[in-house]
């Protein structure tokens, strides 16, 4: 039986250590520098370029950073000690040009190399709170930081709202706005999550603040109780960075995209009608926009668009999903987002299917020649009156 | 040709029912006149007195849009799927 000491004594004596700076000289020359602490550590301050991989999950996402087996890996922890056993385990895994650094990132700093310290870390309680965000290597604490300093506009706090807004604030999107004119009514608990039974008649911006302080303390929550016209749309949507479209309505979805498209801000489209959705991303100057898509709202009496169509209660939970997906790729700049295409799903098929959409070149908004260049209020009405018949003479 | 035709749930009323309809066409064109055919009133919900596809409603062959194909003329193939996609404002 060996002491930790002597344990330690031959992992050193089995692998490569170099000291700062060999470990400099070696990043100059392309080696993958890998800090293997932990992240309150890394949130301390780091050396610049280095990749973030705790200790304890360098086997499994190594190959991510460095496929070739026999590329130039440097790791480093804080004194030397864990770096060793990681390089140890990176040897017995197949590479064959690993070093641990000498005294690790404290002999770096001593040597009066670049670190980066990042502006603000996360405090314990977010590093806590965020834990498995910060795991994810598209997230990081990067991402999640850029999470805290976002502005996201749910339109609407109902199907689609909810959803959205609940995970969103969950994931620490730092500032929801949420604009909504109705109240509560005991017909929409059924599918609008954010609201409880003791919430009936309340106004839903402030149902949903609620819930979402609950969830989140940190989300800064702003509610705009009003329906969105023609003279507010631009105020209200000015400060956030994305908009969720979760509106029941015609006006409001081509008014929301208008003034997206007018003020160059992406727009999370979903859409539900009984056991269907709809899902996209429209993102100005990068793809098309709802009027290249539809140019015009069905008229009224064709569109079993409202509150009375009926939806699965779980319908809106799916597409709700699919637009906070999207609202956080876009934030963290992760992936393929839904840019140029509509998802559609079927639930009684348990279907998903997507489809091209094109900028249009005519489209009224975003096309090269738009004649829609202020928000407009569209005359729509969901209530189909039949036209009175002229009486006969 | 024959090809697969997908009915949104708001038109299915209109199609006797059916989430999908196999028929026989050419193009298009011929594909909606033989929807219309076959389920009446169909292809007044689909296109503009005019004739063309109404502005609220989309119809895909496979994945592309028939505005940025050949419109009503674009062609079919065996085994082509035609989605018929409306505007729904659901939320």
């Amino acid at each position: 039986m060996s002491t930790i000491r002597e344990l330690i004594q031959s992992v050193k004596a089995g692998i490569r250590e170099i000291s700062a700076a060999q470990a400099r000289e070696a990043q100059a020359r392309g080696a993958v520098v890998v800090d293997v602490r932990e992240a309150d550590e890394w949130a301390q301050g780091r050396v610049p370029g280095a990749v973030f991989i705790p200790r304890g999950f360098l086997e499994l996402r190594i190959e991510d950073k460095a496929e070739d087996k026999s590329a130039e890996v440097v790791l480093y922890c804080a004194g030397g000690t864990r770096s060793a056993f990681a390089a140890r385990a990176l040897a017995e895994l197949g590479y064959t040009r690993v070093s641990s650094v000498v005294g690790g990132f404290g002999k770096w700093k001593e040597a009066g190399y670049p670190i980066d310290v990042p502006a603000r870390g996360l405090s314990a309680q977010q590093q806590q709170r965020y834990s498995r965000h910060l795991l994810v290597p598209e997230i990081g604490e990067v991402g999640q930081q850029k999470l805290l300093d976002a502005k996201v506009l749910l339109v609407g706090a109902g199907g689609l709202g909810s959803p959205a807004g609940l995970y969103l604030a969950a994931a620490g999107v730092g500032t929801i706005g949420i604009v909504d004119s109705d109240v509560v009514d005991v017909s929409n608990l059924q599918r609008q999550v954010l609201h409880t039974d003791a919430s009936v008649g309340k106004p839903k911006t402030e149902s949903a603040a609620a819930t979402i302080r609950a969830l989140n303390p940190e989300v800064r929550v702003i509610t705009h109780s009003l329906r969105l016209d023609a003279s507010n749309v631009l105020d209200v949507i000015g400060p956030y960075d994305v908009i969720v479209d979760g509106c029941d309505n015609f006006p409001t979805k081509y008014l929301v995209n208008d003034a997206a498209v007018l003020t160059k801000k992406p727009v999370v489209y979903g859409s539900i009608f009984r056991f269907e959705g709809q899902a996209s991303v429209f993102k100005p100057g990068d793809g098309p926009c709802y009027r290249c898509l539809f140019p015009e709202p069905p008229p009224s009496e064709l569109a079993p668009s409202c509150d009375e169509a009926g939806v699965l209660g779980v319908l809106p939970g799916t597409i709700g999903l699919i637009q906070a997906t999207e609202t956080l790729k876009l934030l963290l700049g992760a992936g393929r987002p839904l840019v140029g295409r509509l998802q559609t799903y079927d639930a009684l098929d348990a279907s998903y299917r997507e489809f091209r959409v094109r900028r249009d070149k005519g489209c009224a908004v975003c096309g090269d020649a738009p004649t829609i260049t202020k928000p407009e209020d569209l005359e729509w009405s969901c209530h189909f009156e039949p036209r009175p018949v002229a009486a006969s003479a | 040709m024959a090809v697969q035709v997908q009915i949104p749930s708001q038109l299915r009323p209109l199609a006797g029912g059916a989430a999908e309809l196999a028929l026989d066409a050419d193009d298009v064109g011929a594909l909606i006149e033989a929807l219309g055919a076959r389920h009446t009133g169909l292809r007044e919900r689909l296109l503009e007195p005019s004739g063309e596809v109404r502005r609220f409603v989309r119809i895909f062959v496979n994945e592309e849009d028939i505005r940025f194909l050949e419109d009503m003329r674009t062609k079919l193939s065996d085994g082509d799927t035609v989605a018929i996609v409306p505007a729904i404002a659901g939320g």
